[in-house]
């Protein structure tokens, strides 16, 4: 085993948090026995990871993620107490989870006001008007509430979530035949049409077992939605999934995003905020077998009065699994609010684990407030890695003195710093043409930004 | 250089630009925390030569040439620093780089989502003072990366980001080579490179040289990389200080003893002083 040396970290830091973390190794047998109790499929709600289908969905001859078994007796009916106080509720019923008053951990960085209309769940036909680009390999079609994969999905984790599940009424799924390499990406634009009505949505994707896919659903338009997603990846699936919100002002956007990666399938997500009033993205990781491998990347840019909250969850419950999450946000106005949540947790028998979370904010001015929040478990000594790191600031003295030196001046070279800061999450993407057109959102809004040429100049 | 003895240095022809340093004084950290690390610093560079500075561990090499290129972290308490009579320690970071100066640093700085093509653009624009011919600065690129030995991919990477010790050294001087400054500062530009990787670097300042009057200030803990490009004077740097200048042949002595006797006489000399200054503090 070793250890990952997170405290390499250059930036100009208001708060820097490192952790060099490992625990204590518990003897194997032990290991396995809490492994066999905590992890079998099929346990209730409150116990082990989201949970998966504990059937097959018989869909498109694909093999769902959780439909097999990765050892481990086969428990069913009665939830297991795990002990754990770690451990998150999760229901399908709105009422299991109290009204949020926004004292709950999960709810006390939410402007609640705004996101009122939501919690309030009133049931609604609106929905977003949806266009789609659908390469061969790719089927959209949706089931009707109460269907056998609905069921099997993850459960929500807080009320707005559930009551999305519940409202939504069955869902959109696309299916992803196994062994399919699509050709491009499948694009889902969704437009909200007005803020009148709340829209309900549930989305399942579908990915076959060794299928190769990029998914993009990209929001726009003014809406309140509150919408699920869920994207099972079977054996083997390389799925890429983007999320863009540039929504118009006056949106409230809630969802919920849960990926559950089969045994060698690797997930690459990438959360793009850059619109609205209000995004509460929770985005949630499990994996139902051995080296499943998840790269999450996120970036958001808070302008005055925006709200953007990303919370993510992964849940490390088998062996020699991966997981890297990076998330970089950019604040500027007065009111620009950004909140990072980054849990991941490494169960007992989640051995050969590897692990890394880096958020990063840079304020681009005074009263914009970012906040951090990191958060690893670790139940097992017997880990490659696990790191993760925070740091919210100012300018990287060090990188503009690098590129003044080479003759750049100092406005230029914030614009570049800045538009790299962007540019490095954005190319994770690999659609050019959609790099290019959130580069130029993202480029135009910095225009937008008289303070930028009247930050001091800290390297004259 | 076609011949010895016609190297300005030796001939005393004008050949370019002078960077000229005075009694430089240097502090880090605020207030009661601030630390004199430079103690008066002389030192005279002409385009052409160039002058091996070598010391110890923590002596200060390396807040003499973030000082002239005017990191901020560093504060001038005394003297001066010209470049061809001008005032460098007035003029911005990015000014001093326009006029000329160069530092090649002893750790490049990552820089996350800017590309190594967009970077060197955006200098030489910024330094030239107008955006190079596509099709010559291109092949202007790829002729000196191929000489440093350095893969075309290079160009998309970010900037240091995930480089070896010695890719950020070859990309310094590749820096070097498409600015062509008139007074290059090297910090320690051979350290952590392997003997190929110390000859390729080192070939790549001596085209510069060949091809325009820099003047060089190469910084070093080592008299290694003196076999590859050849200084003219040699300074020993003790203490925030020069204490011994030389020709080539001080870096022999150096290898051969070492800098225990310099750091000695050093420590003797701040004691005096120290006592010296109490004395008239009484
Ligand atoms: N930012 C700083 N804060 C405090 N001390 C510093 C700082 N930078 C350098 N120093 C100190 O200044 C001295 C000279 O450092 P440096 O110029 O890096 O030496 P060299 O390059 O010769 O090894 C060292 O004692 C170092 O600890
Ligand atoms: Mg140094």
């Amino acid at each position: 085993m070793s250890s990952n040396d997170t405290s390499n970290d250059t930036s100009n830091t208001a708060e820097l948090d490192t952790a060099d973390l490992s625990t204590a190794e518990l003897a194997h047998e032990e290991k396995a026995a809490l492994a066999a109790e905590l992890f079998a499929p099929g346990v209730g709600a409150q116990a082990g990871p989201p949970t998966t289908p504990a059937t097959a969905t018989g869909s498109a001859g694909d093999t769902p993620p959780g439909a097999h078994s990765h050892g481990g007796p086969v428990l069913t009916g009665q939830p297991v107490p795990t002990g754990s106080p770690a451990e998150r509720f999760t229901s399908t019923d709105p009422d299991a989870f109290p009204k949020p008053t926004g004292r709950e951990e999960e709810w006390r960085f939410t402007p609640l006001r705004r996101a009122r209309q939501l919690l309030d769940g009133a049931p609604s036909d609106a929905r977003l008007q949806v266009e789609s680009d659908l390469p061969e390999g790719a089927v959209l079609t949706s089931v009707e509430a109460g269907d056998p994969l609905l069921k099997g999905l993850p459960e929500p984790v807080d009320r707005l979530a559930a009551l999305t599940r519940q409202r939504s009424n069955g869902a959109t799924v696309l299916r992803i035949a196994k062994e399919a390499v699509l050709d491009r990406p499948v694009t889902l634009r969704l437009s909200g049409t007005g803020a009148e009505d709340v829209v309900w949505g549930q989305l399942v994707v579908e990915v076959g077992a060794f299928a190769q896919a990029t998914v993009v659903l990209d929001h726009a338009g003014l809406a309140k939605y509150s919408g699920g997603a869920a994207f099972l990846l079977g054996d083997g699936a390389q799925l890429t999934v983007v999320s863009v919100q540039e929504w118009a002002p006056g949106t409230v956007h809630g969802g919920q995003y849960d990926s559950v990666v089969g045994r060698d399938a690797s997930l690459k997500q990438i959360v793009v905020t850059l619109g609205g009033d209000l995004v509460r993205l929770v985005s949630n990781v499990s994996y139902t077998g051995t080296g499943g491998q998840a790269d999450l990347y996120g970036l958001y840019f808070a302008d005055e009065t925006q709200h953007q909250e990303h919370r993510l969850w992964v849940d490390h419950a088998t062996p020699n699994c991966r997981s890297n999450v990076v998330y970089k946000g950019a604040l500027q106005g007065e009111q620009a609010h950004s909140v990072w949540i980054g849990d991941v947790r490494i169960r007992p028998a989640a051995t050969g684990t590897e692990t890394y979370e880096l958020n990063r904010n840079l304020v681009l001015t005074d009263g914009a407030r970012a906040d951090s929040v990191p958060n690893l478990e670790i139940e097992t000594g017997e880990i490659v890695s696990a790191g993760h790191a925070s740091a919210t600031g100012r300018f990287d003295d060090e990188q503009l003195f690098y590129l003044c030196s080479r003759g750049i001046d100092a406005e230029t070279a914030r614009r570049l710093v800045v538009r790299g800061f962007f540019a490095d999450v954005v190319q994770h993407i690999g659609i050019p043409e959609l790099q290019d057109r959130l580069m130029r959102t993202i480029e135009v809004r910095l225009g937008a930004l008289p303070e930028l040429d009247e930050q001091p100049v800290e390297v004259g | 250089m076609t011949s010895p003895t016609a190297t300005p240095a030796a001939t005393g022809l004008k050949a370019g630009s002078v960077l000229e340093i005075r009694d430089l004084h240097v502090t880090v950290g605020d207030g009661d925390d601030a630390k004199e690390i430079l103690r008066g610093v002389d030192l005279t560079v002409r385009g052409g030569e160039t002058h091996a500075i070598m010391g110890p561990n923590g002596s200060g090499k390396s807040t003499l040439a973030y000082s002239i290129a005017g990191h901020p972290k560093y504060t001038i308490t005394g003297g001066t620093v010209t470049l061809d009579g001008e005032d460098v320690l007035a003029m911005t970071v990015d000014e001093r780089a326009r006029a000329g100066l160069f530092l090649a640093m002893q750790y490049p700085v990552e820089v996350p989502g800017v590309s190594v093509s967009n970077f060197l653009r955006t200098a030489a624009t910024a330094v030239t003072g107008e955006a190079p011919k596509l099709r010559t600065w291109v092949k202007d690129v790829r002729t000196e990366m191929a000489a440093l030995e350095m893969d075309s991919a290079f160009a998309e990477r970010n900037v240091n980001e995930g480089f070896s010790g010695g890719e950020k050294k070859r990309h310094e001087i590749l820096q070097m080579r498409l600015l062509k400054p008139k007074m290059a500062i090297l910090d320690e530009t051979d350290s952590g490179l392997d003997v190929d990787a110390l000859r390729i670097v080192s070939e790549g300042v001596n085209r510069a040289k060949a091809d325009s009057p820099v003047g060089v200030l190469l910084i070093t803990h080592y008299t290694r990389i003196l076999r590859y490009i050849k200084p003219d004077f040699v300074h020993v740097f003790v203490a925030g200080r020069v204490v011994e200048e030389g020709g080539p042949e001080l870096a022999q002595k150096l290898e051969d003893e070492g800098y225990a006797a310099y750091v000695k006489d050093s420590a003797e000399q701040a004691a005096t002083e120290k006592t010296a200054l109490e004395a008239t503090q009484q």
